[in-house]
């Protein structure tokens, strides 16, 4: 078995693993003699305590992040990092732009992918023990700038603001693209970890046609052969660029007959099904002939892992683009290690290691040089989905900005029965 | 060699002795009853507590309000998926006990090597219940080892496919949870005295009579056993929904987990889960007065 054959999805495992209530409660009411009580008073005793008005419960001391905090801060010699599965340059089972990080620094990292979803990893690692008070357990978390929690996160006060001193690399060489973002200005919490492209895949032994419209996806002539992401965000982005809508300055108008648009593509059957990171084994199945993908998935299908069938296209309506974000979370123990790591991945000579195997859009422009000169792919390092040239610049989209939670949750009602 | 009695024991310790005789089922069901307590009661009051509360969205901070909106709602809005939950989940035990039966009866009466065959039953349980499911999602796949062969041999048409429909969801949930169907069937059958089975004979009854007036019956214990532990678990389970169904095969076990983890609807998902759970009793309740007038101790 290839390991992409026993990638199972982890959302799933986690669902199947995650305790329904949150464990604390469950052990905080343990010790109440459960006769003892009346049934309303027992009810009453359940209530579950939410945040504080201050925002949050996590105990940060004052200060946290400033320059005087972080000249506190020492070296621990050890990292914890969650990324998303698949995401780092994998040799033997081993990292070697970690390897060498760690013979040049003595910082030993414990790499884990625990993440598959901004919102279950948020809800089920990051919120609760957040809330506690706790520490997480990580010193980096890797969070998509399309998903609410990031910016939640930012809100409630629980990422530690970055040591702009230690950006030497970051304010050198990252691209423009990630440079002072909308979504975090002057990269106060955040430095991206790669960028990408929510755009087409196909599969060239059954569509013959050039994919160049999102309109192929309303098709009948691919009637249960083609697949949609069971994401609120991703699925009304998609139905609005059908439209001829760019999300980022939509209106709750456009949504309702985004809306629509999906319904009557579910309702049609041209729909297979709503998936979520297994989309990609549908795909090299041969279970779905185009679906709504992640632009690196189909690059690394096609030239590392025997797909060369499979395709990438970018619509002329343009493609949704998103970057997931390196912050650490507050009350992270090693945050001075944090920090060394996530400037050290912006040497172009790292970078260009990473990239080489990740494919998707690459934070750092120098590094096409190297993948080209020193590590010989003219592949990734002449893709415009890797280092994006002003056409697919002009192609790229923003999400929607929710202004509150009401807009957000608006979205929700309207995109997720689609798929629910 | 017998002891004599020995009354020469002081009365008081005696008195203890009987003392720590009537205190020791309390004490040897203390375990079982505070892991009953703390795993299930304490949970379950938090299930029901929650769905009468109010949340708010952001800090997720709840109230008790006994708002019981969210019953009505639930079931207007996916009484479908409950009617799908246990439309699959039905089917799939009914299919199990039928398949299970002869395979329990099989390896009860006519296996030379019991413990063999039932380590093949249980084999699969070493591999993770999601990964055996992924792997039929492999198997089955529109152009795989099976279809694709078939549609090459010209034997089905070019369009089907298995995957991403309510059978293939049906079929998941029976292949995951056979092994709980056929194990207590085989408990029931494996208690059964074969001389029952030689009297039966020898006052005249016919194979198939004995079967169905000695075998049969005393086989309901597990029966009824092999229905509930898997009736439930199929109902509630949202796995095989999610790897194998299609645009509208989603049961309501992933709507549970929808309003949980992605929307933190707590209230909601609790007052689902609670309908769910009220709808199984209901029906084990009905089940258990049809299948016979006898109480439940006598079937477990």
């Amino acid at each position: 078995m290839s390991h992409q054959d026993h990638q199972l999805d982890p959302a799933l495992a986690r669902g199947l693993t995650m305790p329904r209530m949150s464990r604390r409660e469950l052990f905080r009411y343990a010790g109440v003699g459960v006769g003892a009580l009346g049934l309303s008073a027992l009810l009453e005793a359940c209530g579950t305590k939410g945040v504080t008005s201050s925002g949050s419960s996590a105990q940060a001391s004052a200060g946290v992040g400033s320059q005087e905090w972080w000249a506190k801060q020492t070296l621990h010699h050890q990292l914890n990092f969650a990324n998303w599965p698949y995401y780092i340059d994998t040799a033997h089972g081993k990292h070697p732009s970690i390897e060498q990080f760690q013979q040049k620094t003595g910082i030993q990292v414990n790499y884990t992918e625990p993440i598959d979803d901004n919102v279950t990893f948020y809800q089920s690692k990051l919120r609760p023990v957040l809330q506690a008070g706790q520490p997480t357990g990580y010193d980096i978390v890797v969070l998509t700038n399309n998903d609410w929690p990031l910016s939640q996160m930012m809100e409630l006060g629980w990422l530690i603001p970055l040591n702009h001193e230690m950006m030497k690399n970051f304010d050198q060489y990252a691209s423009h693209l990630v440079k002072d973002p909308t979504w975090d200005p002057g990269n106060k919490y955040t430095m991206a970890w790669q960028s990408g492209y929510t755009c087409l895949g196909y599969n060239t032994k059954y569509v013959k046609e050039p994919v160049t419209s999102v309109q192929i996806l309303w098709d009948e002539k691919y009637a249960g052969k083609i697949g949609m992401f069971a994401n609120a965000g991703e699925l009304g982005s998609i139905g609005l660029l059908a439209l001829g809508i760019d999300p980022a300055t939509s209106t709750p108008d456009d949504w309702k007959k985004a809306a629509d648009k999906l319904q009557q593509q579910k309702d049609a059957g041209i729909v297979r099904s709503y998936y979520d990171q297994d989309y990609i084994k549908a795909l090299k199945n041969e279970d779905i002939w185009i679906s709504q993908v992640w632009s690196g998935d189909v690059f690394q299908a096609a030239t590392y892992q025997g797909y060369p069938q499979l395709k990438i296209a970018i619509p002329d309506e343009g493609a949704m683009f998103w970057t997931d974000n390196m912050c650490i979370p507050l009350l992270a123990e090693n945050p001075l290690d944090a920090m060394t790591y996530m400037d050290y991945v912006y040497d172009p000579q790292v970078q260009a290691l990473i990239e080489d195997y990740n494919a998707y859009v690459c934070p750092v422009p120098a590094a096409k040089e190297i993948i080209a000169k020193q590590l010989k792919d003219p592949t990734v390092a002449n893709s415009p989905t890797v280092f994006p040239d002003a056409h697919m610049q002009s192609l790229s989209r923003n999400y929607y900005q929710f202004k509150n939670n009401e807009e957000l949750t608006e979205w929700n009602n309207l995109f997720v029965p689609i798929f629910q | 060699m017998e002891q004599p009695v020995r009354s020469d024991l002081p009365v008081a310790e005696r008195k203890g002795a009987r003392l720590g005789r009537r205190l020791a089922p309390y004490l040897l069901g203390a375990p079982a009853s505070l892991w009953l307590a703390l795993f299930f009661v304490v949970p379950m009051f938090t299930m029901l507590s929650l769905s009468l509360q109010t949340c708010d969205p952001v800090t997720l901070a709840c109230r008790l309000t006994w708002h019981v909106g969210e019953f009505p709602q639930a079931v207007g809005e996916f009484h479908a998926y409950f009617l799908r939950s246990i439309q699959y989940g039905g089917a799939a035990t009914v299919i199990d006990l039928v398949v299970a039966f002869p395979l329990a009866y099989w390896i009860a009466f006519r296996a030379r090597r019991k413990s063999f065959f039932l380590l093949m039953l249980l084999l699969p349980f070493f591999v993770s219940f999601v990964i055996r499911t992924l792997t039929w999602q492999f198997i089955l796949s529109d152009q795989g080892l099976i279809l694709g062969t078939l549609k090459n041999l010209h034997l089905l048409p070019q369009d089907f496919h298995v995957l991403a429909t309510g059978w293939a969801v049906t079929a998941g949930i029976a292949y995951n949870f056979l092994p709980f169907t056929a194990l207590p069937l085989y408990v029931a059958l494996e208690r059964i005295d074969p001389r029952v089975l030689e009297a039966a004979a020898d006052l005249y009854a016919s194979r198939s009579m004995a079967f169905l007036r000695v075998t049969l019956p005393l086989a309901i214990p597990g029966i009824f056993a092999a229905f509930l532990l898997t009736f439930v678990p199929a109902v509630g389970d949202f796995v095989n929904a999610t790897i194998l169904g299609g645009t509208s095969n989603l049961m309501v076990g992933n709507i549970i987990q929808n309003k949980f983890l992605l929307f933190t609807d707590y209230p909601a998902a609790s007052a689902l889960s609670a309908i769910l759970m009220a709808v199984l009793l209901v029906g084990i309740a009905l089940y258990s007065r049809v299948l016979g007038s006898r109480t439940i101790e006598e079937y477990v």
